[in-house]
């Protein structure tokens, strides 16, 4: 087990803690150079959604994770994003130019939702994003001299300098990856600067934070501001990838995706975001193979087992029934939330967490010390 | 005038809906401080239910409906017992994504059973109207309004008259010290769910004959309670029923007097100006702070 001995401020807010960081940070870094040369296109398509859904489960964990103001709206703000992006490409709009008017946009947009928001708490705020979401989608479906309503918007390819980048190249992959990349980096330097502690403090107790003489509503519309601006981006690359945008995208149910993307990743670290967004990007590939593949397996399984020929087949088409039944994926959704706030409730990460102390305290790891405490007394209606 | 009553009408009787979806919330938030987002779904399902015993097994209509409630009901407190008892005293988030996660399978459960057709119950009050001069009131939307004063008024007396009630009240209050005095907490947690389950049934039920039964009902209507639970405070019973009545003649209004998509925002609208203005809702009282 690695000791490491901090001896001032500096050494506890370090970016790259121990060499070990370095040697797996770039491993993983040289993995995804060489991605695109390997993989099939289907997946590296998958992969450049878990790029955006990671970019927009950063943003969320800075305001959800790391300041705690629960948002159930951020299918709104990549709404927002995305439409910017879109109204400026028709008018010839250089790529660069309106991928950073989408952010601001978006990240002003933030701040104006952030001002009334700071009055509310818990379940309200929850609520009130929510309202804000729907009140953006029906906008996005009224407003139909920008938004062209419910018939869509078409996005165009990137065109820069001369050079057209296609929403199925590697070019494309690599700017999504950058862009994720600058903003992990982005988060991790907000969070060791003044005004990430700020974030945690309000997260941590809102009364101890103002005493300590923190501007707590300052603190917390810049949050919803970056949080916004961060969403912003990633709706600008999500209209690209998907070269069509119509309001019935960014419903309540996306806003929902990004929150489910926080929860099964982990709430505390920024590596949640990352590992929620390959969890729930990559279900659909799975929930396809389970479709095509599981029951054929199935049903030679049972038929090697003695089964039948007529009873292997009967049970193959009963899994297959079962594997296409409408509506499998919306109850496999709610049997992984439910079971990962139940039984994992730090996340993903948190899981590698506890098998990495596992191993570094063997045999003296004791489960109690991931335990969360209860509390019984109603603090959350009075705070 | 005449528009304006026939509007006003069917607003309360929408309303209604919303506020015995509300009045669910309001029983679950205020004994366990949970903010249940599966309660639309639970109003969908004894919708079903109901319909399965009444549209498929042909029960008369009375006994079909008293055996969803306690279909429903038993569900409730399966469902606290499974999802919510684990995770009480846990941050509110995770009890949130919790009950959303118990809604999203409700939902598509209910789809993978009945499909995702529109259903309706016949019901006595299917047909005829009740004329007062040229004014015409359908007796399905009547129907509603008179259960749903029924219903709260019999919780009131339960609340305010039984034992149960004195100790459902008491655990809502502090959970902690209803412990100590000798209150059966968990059970009385458990009972307010079958409740609370069992006010979402007769929704489901009375809805029916209104807005058709979908799996995706519950979503849609029960998003719309929240306004009507906020505007009434979200603590408090009477508030529930009247912000739903008030959430309900607001949007028949804006659709009758208003442009084309202004219905389905002005809920929200309103919600936000309540929070916005006086985030305590017109019942409830104003929070402390505590340190």
């Amino acid at each position: 087990m690695r000791f490491l001995f901090k001896t001032d401020y500096e050494d506890d807010i370090r970016l790259v803690p121990h060499s070990g960081y370095v040697l797996s940070y770039g491993a993983l870094f040289v993995l995804l150079i060489i991605a695109p040369y390997v993989l099939s296109s289907y997946l590296m398509s998958q992969v450049v959604f878990v790029c955006i859904y990671a970019t927009v489960g950063v943003a969320l964990l800075i305001l959800t994770g790391f300041t705690g103001q629960a948002s159930l709206g951020h299918a709104a703000f990549l709404a927002i994003g995305a439409y910017t992006a879109a109204y400026l490409q028709q008018y010839n709009v250089p790529f660069p130019v309106y991928f950073l008017a989408a952010g601001l946009l978006t990240g002003a947009i933030g701040a104006i939702v952030g001002f009334p928001a700071l009055r509310l708490q818990g379940i309200y705020l929850v609520i009130a994003t929510i309202s804000f979401a729907f009140i953006v989608e029906e906008i996005l479906a009224r407003w139909e001299s920008v938004t062209h309503g419910n018939e869509g918007m078409r996005v165009k390819t990137i065109q820069w300098l001369g050079t057209t980048v296609p929403r199925d190249s590697p070019a494309f992959y690599f700017l999504c990856l950058a862009v994720l990349v600058l903003t992990i980096v982005g988060a991790l330097n907000l969070l060791r600067s003044p005004t990430g502690r700020a974030f945690i403090a309000i997260r941590d107790s809102e009364t101890a934070a103002r005493s300590m003489g923190i501007n707590v509503s300052l603190y917390k519309v810049k949050s919803f501001a970056i949080s916004a601006g961060i969403t912003g981006f990633a709706g600008c690359l999500f209209a690209h990838k998907l070269s069509f945008i119509s309001p019935e995208m960014f419903t309540l149910q996306l806003s929902i995706e990004f929150i489910i993307v926080i929860l099964i990743g982990g709430t505390f670290s920024l590596h949640g975001a990352v590992l929620g967004a390959i969890f729930i990007v990559m279900l659909d590939p799975f929930l396809t193979y389970l479709k095509d593949d599981v029951p054929g397996m199935v049903g030679s399984l049972a038929a090697t087992l003695g089964a039948g020929s007529e009873r292997a087949g009967h049970i193959q088409d009963s899994v297959a029934a079962f594997a296409s039944a409408n509506g499998l994926k919306g109850a496999i959704y709610g049997v992984i939330i439910v079971l990962f706030v139940l039984f994992e409730p730090l996340g993903l990460y948190g899981r590698w967490l506890k098998i990495r102390l596992f191993f570094q305290l063997f045999p003296l790891y004791k489960r109690a010390t991931f335990k969360r405490q209860k509390i019984y007394v109603k603090s959350e209606r009075n705070r | 005038m005449l528009d304006f009553v026939q509007q006003l009408v069917s607003g309360i009787a929408l309303g209604c809906v919303y506020g015995l979806i509300a009045l669910g919330f309001v029983l679950v938030y205020k004994a366990t401080e949970v903010v249940n987002f599966a309660q639309g779904d639970l109003m969908m399902l004894g919708g079903f239910f109901a319909f399965t015993f009444i549209g498929i097994l042909g029960l008369n209509y009375w006994i079909g409906f008293a055996a969803a409630v306690a279909c429903m009901a038993a569900l409730g407190m399966l469902a606290e017992r499974l999802v919510v008892r684990p995770i009480l005293g846990y941050p509110q988030f995770s009890i949130i994504m919790a009950t959303i996660g118990l809604g999203y399978f409700l939902r598509s459960i209910a789809g993978m059973i009945w499909g995702t057709d529109d259903f309706k119950i016949e019901t006595p009050f299917s047909q005829g109207v009740l004329r007062i001069g040229s004014l015409v009131l359908a007796y399905d939307k009547l129907s509603v309004i008179a259960a749903t004063i029924i219903l709260c008024a019999l919780l009131y007396l339960f609340f305010n008259k039984t034992t149960l009630g004195t100790a459902m009240r008491a655990s809502s209050e502090n959970m902690l010290a209803a412990y100590y005095m000798g209150i059966p907490v968990k059970r009385v947690v458990s009972i307010v769910w079958a409740i609370s389950a069992a006010v979402a049934t007769c929704a489901g039920v009375l809805l029916a004959p209104i807005t058709f039964i979908h799996s995706n009902v519950g979503l849609v209507l029960g998003l719309k309670a929240f306004p009507a639970a906020v505007l009434g405070g979200f603590g408090s019973i009477p508030g529930a029923v009247v912000g739903g009545v008030l959430i309900g003649v607001i949007e028949s209004m804006a659709g009758f007097y208003l442009p084309e998509g202004w219905k389905d925002v002005a809920p929200y609208i309103v919600l936000l100006l309540v929070l916005l203005l006086r985030p305590q809702g017109l019942f409830g009282l104003p929070m402390r702070k505590k340190v």
